[in-house]
């Protein structure tokens, strides 16, 4: 023991080399993932002619708020945008759960015959598809659901990944719990909702937060279906028309500007993008534990 | 008929848990399954009037002028070439930032990085082109400004894009990534790190004859994982990154952009499902072919 413990003192040289190289590389890496962020954040704080002369920057030479300004002069796009995805993220991340929770639990039952034969019938889905084309002709012209926001909800609400991560979840509560429930008589359904659910917490805040990051950041089922008959679109979708169109830049915001050519561009473009992202990169250190759980239990079989 | 008749004692006893998967079993048929009928339209000249089963059959003429023009050819070379970049590039980033992770001794410092890496993973591709946008634009871009007169103009310069998209990759998945390969160091026993101590190795030996051969599995797997996607683009990265720009395509163009574009702006149905249809058979045999493999190697983690 004593010999250890005195091992540990002493470093090597060549030891210390690495140890410093380590905090340097981190640190680097760290700075080239954050930067960025802050660089948008520094653009979004100061003037269009500001950025003409010298350039986006990460300290703003002219502070100005002038993009803030005009955005809260005519909010209604971005309030609608927002309670739309805050709504869809609520809705599809409450009923996604229950399902790949149910659904999750019953593919993790041991004795439960019909397991494999289920488990595959999902799985197939991942590893063959009709493709975009089908799915879109499908989803307009059987469904009829172009310009429904159910359009959006409903791909997004379950994914064979979730299920398997909840699967692999619900495989670690012991099978003993759903015995002595069976022995009290309860049924299968309550067994799983008074006994499992709440021993599935972490899961379920994992799965939870993974669906609620995927409303939150959609933008691609929106673009195929939300056509501008749709006055508020997701955020993110909201957020790719005013970056790539002129127009919607002018519908947005427009309002409290007679001209379009007055209107900050590329500040109104950063502003944007911190409003819509902020919610996420604030929430983001009280929740990426429960990511980094996830990944872990699901990482391989994912 | 015995067999029979126990499946029926099956589906009366477990009525409640299949219940419970109902739901899931309806959702993955009416946006999965039910589609895939329609890949017939691939084989039909098209109209949207008609439907995809009122349509002109025309066998196979859509795959036959893919072939011809060469369009599938580069779309596939883009979309594979991209792939093997991202996976061999990538998974060693990953897991040299989870080797240097795993030697950092201030715990809290290790968390902070840890979790500053991973953020720009949960951020959407459409916010990640606006910070390509604020870093490369010609005229006011960051790095442009950095870099002066000599800037080239990266946004009509096709070559650069390689380089580009592969540095966003990088800079979206290795904290991700790295999470897998570090919870694989954390696996090793700390006896051997001891024991190599002991035995006088220092970091770097450590790292070479312990670490690296521990993680060897793990890479493993991962990239025969990576292999059954080969032909799979990452859509959301590349069409929000390239967009409609035509001048990128030869160097930018992969599967997925091609059909969302013809389908979308060309209104090109069955060209765009022909494409789709392609990509779905080659992915599938590929995934087939992996998952032998990984039976062989490592019969655990085989698929099914």
């Amino acid at each position: 023991m004593v010999n250890i413990k005195h091992n540990r003192i002493r470093i090597e040289p060549g030891d210390m080399a690495i140890r410093s190289f380590t905090y340097v590389a981190m640190t680097a890496a760290s700075l080239f993932c954050v930067l960025p962020f802050l660089l948008i954040l520094g653009s979004s704080f100061t003037t269009d002619e500001a950025i003409r002369r010298t350039g986006f920057a990460l300290i703003p030479k002219i502070f100005s708020t002038q993009a803030y300004e005009i955005i809260l002069k005519s909010p209604d796009m971005l309030i609608g945008a927002y309670t739309v995805t805050i709504l869809m993220t609520a809705a599809g991340t409450t009923v996604g759960l229950f399902i790949i929770a149910m659904t999750g639990y019953a593919l993790a039952r041991k004795d439960f015959p019909f397991r494999n034969a289920i488990s595959f019938y999902i799985y197939f889905t991942s590893l063959f598809s009709a493709g975009l084309v089908p799915f879109y002709l499908l989803m307009v012209q059987t469904y009829k659901l172009r310009d429904s926001y159910l359009a959006v909800l409903f791909p997004l609400m379950i994914s064979p990944w979730l299920i398997i991560l909840m699967k692999n979840f619900a495989r670690a509560t012991p099978f003993e719990i759903t015995e002595s429930g069976k022995v009290d008589g309860a049924t299968d359904f309550q067994i799983f909702l008074r006994l499992i659910l709440p021993m599935l917490t972490p899961a379920l805040a994992t799965v939870g937060l993974f669906l609620a990051i995927s409303y939150w950041n959609e933008w691609y089922y929106s673009s195929l279906f939300l056509g501008s008959s749709v006055k508020y679109k997701p955020l993110q979708f909201q957020l790719y028309q005013v970056i790539n169109k002129i127009e919607a830049l002018r519908n947005s915001y427009a309002g409290s500007v007679v001209r379009v050519a007055e209107l900050p561009g590329e500040t109104l473009k950063m502003a944007t993008a911190v409003i819509a992202t902020g919610p996420i990169i604030l929430a983001y250190p009280f929740v990426q534990k429960y990511f980094v759980a996830g990944i872990t239990v699901g990482a391989v079989k994912g | 008929m015995k067999k029979l008749a126990r499946l029926g004692k099956d589906f009366w006893s477990y009525r409640a848990l299949l219940l419970m998967c109902v739901p899931a079993v309806l959702f993955f048929f009416a946006f999965c399954y039910a589609p895939m009928p329609g890949v017939y339209v691939a084989a039909t000249k098209f109209n949207y009037a008609d439907g995809i089963f009122g349509s002109e059959f025309v066998g196979f003429d859509n795959f036959k002028f893919l072939f011809q023009s060469g369009q599938l050819a580069l779309l596939l070379r883009n979309t594979v070439l991209y792939n093997i970049v991202f996976i061999v590039l990538g998974n060693i980033v990953q897991m040299s930032v989870a080797i240097l992770l795993n030697e950092v001794r201030l715990a809290k410092f290790r968390k902070v990085s840890q979790s500053i890496m991973f953020l720009p993973y949960f951020i959407s591709d459409v916010l990640v082109a606006l910070i390509v946008y604020n870093l490369l634009n010609y005229d006011f871009g960051f790095i442009s400004n950095i870099v002066g007169a000599n800037m080239p103009k990266v946004y009509s310069l096709p070559g650069a894009w390689p380089l580009i998209i592969t540095l966003v990759f990088i800079w979206k998945n290795t904290g991700y990534g790295s999470i897998v390969y570090f919870a694989a160091i954390m696996g090793i026993g700390s006896e051997i790190m001891e024991a190599a101590k002991v035995d006088g190795a220092n970091g770097l030996q450590r790292i070479r004859y312990i670490t690296l051969p521990c993680l060897k599995p793990t890479f493993i797997i991962l990239l025969l994982f990576a292999l059954g996607g080969i032909v799979r683009g990452n859509f959301g990265m590349f069409y929000n990154l390239v967009g409609l720009n035509s001048m990128l395509f030869g160097a930018t163009d992969i599967i997925e952009t091609y059909v969302y574009r013809s389908m979308m702006n060309n209104f090109n149905f069955a060209q765009s499902s022909a494409v789709g249809l392609f990509q779905s058979a080659v992915g599938f045999a590929i995934v087939l072919t992996v998952n032998q493999i990984i039976k062989k190697v490592e019969p655990d983690y085989a698929l099914f």
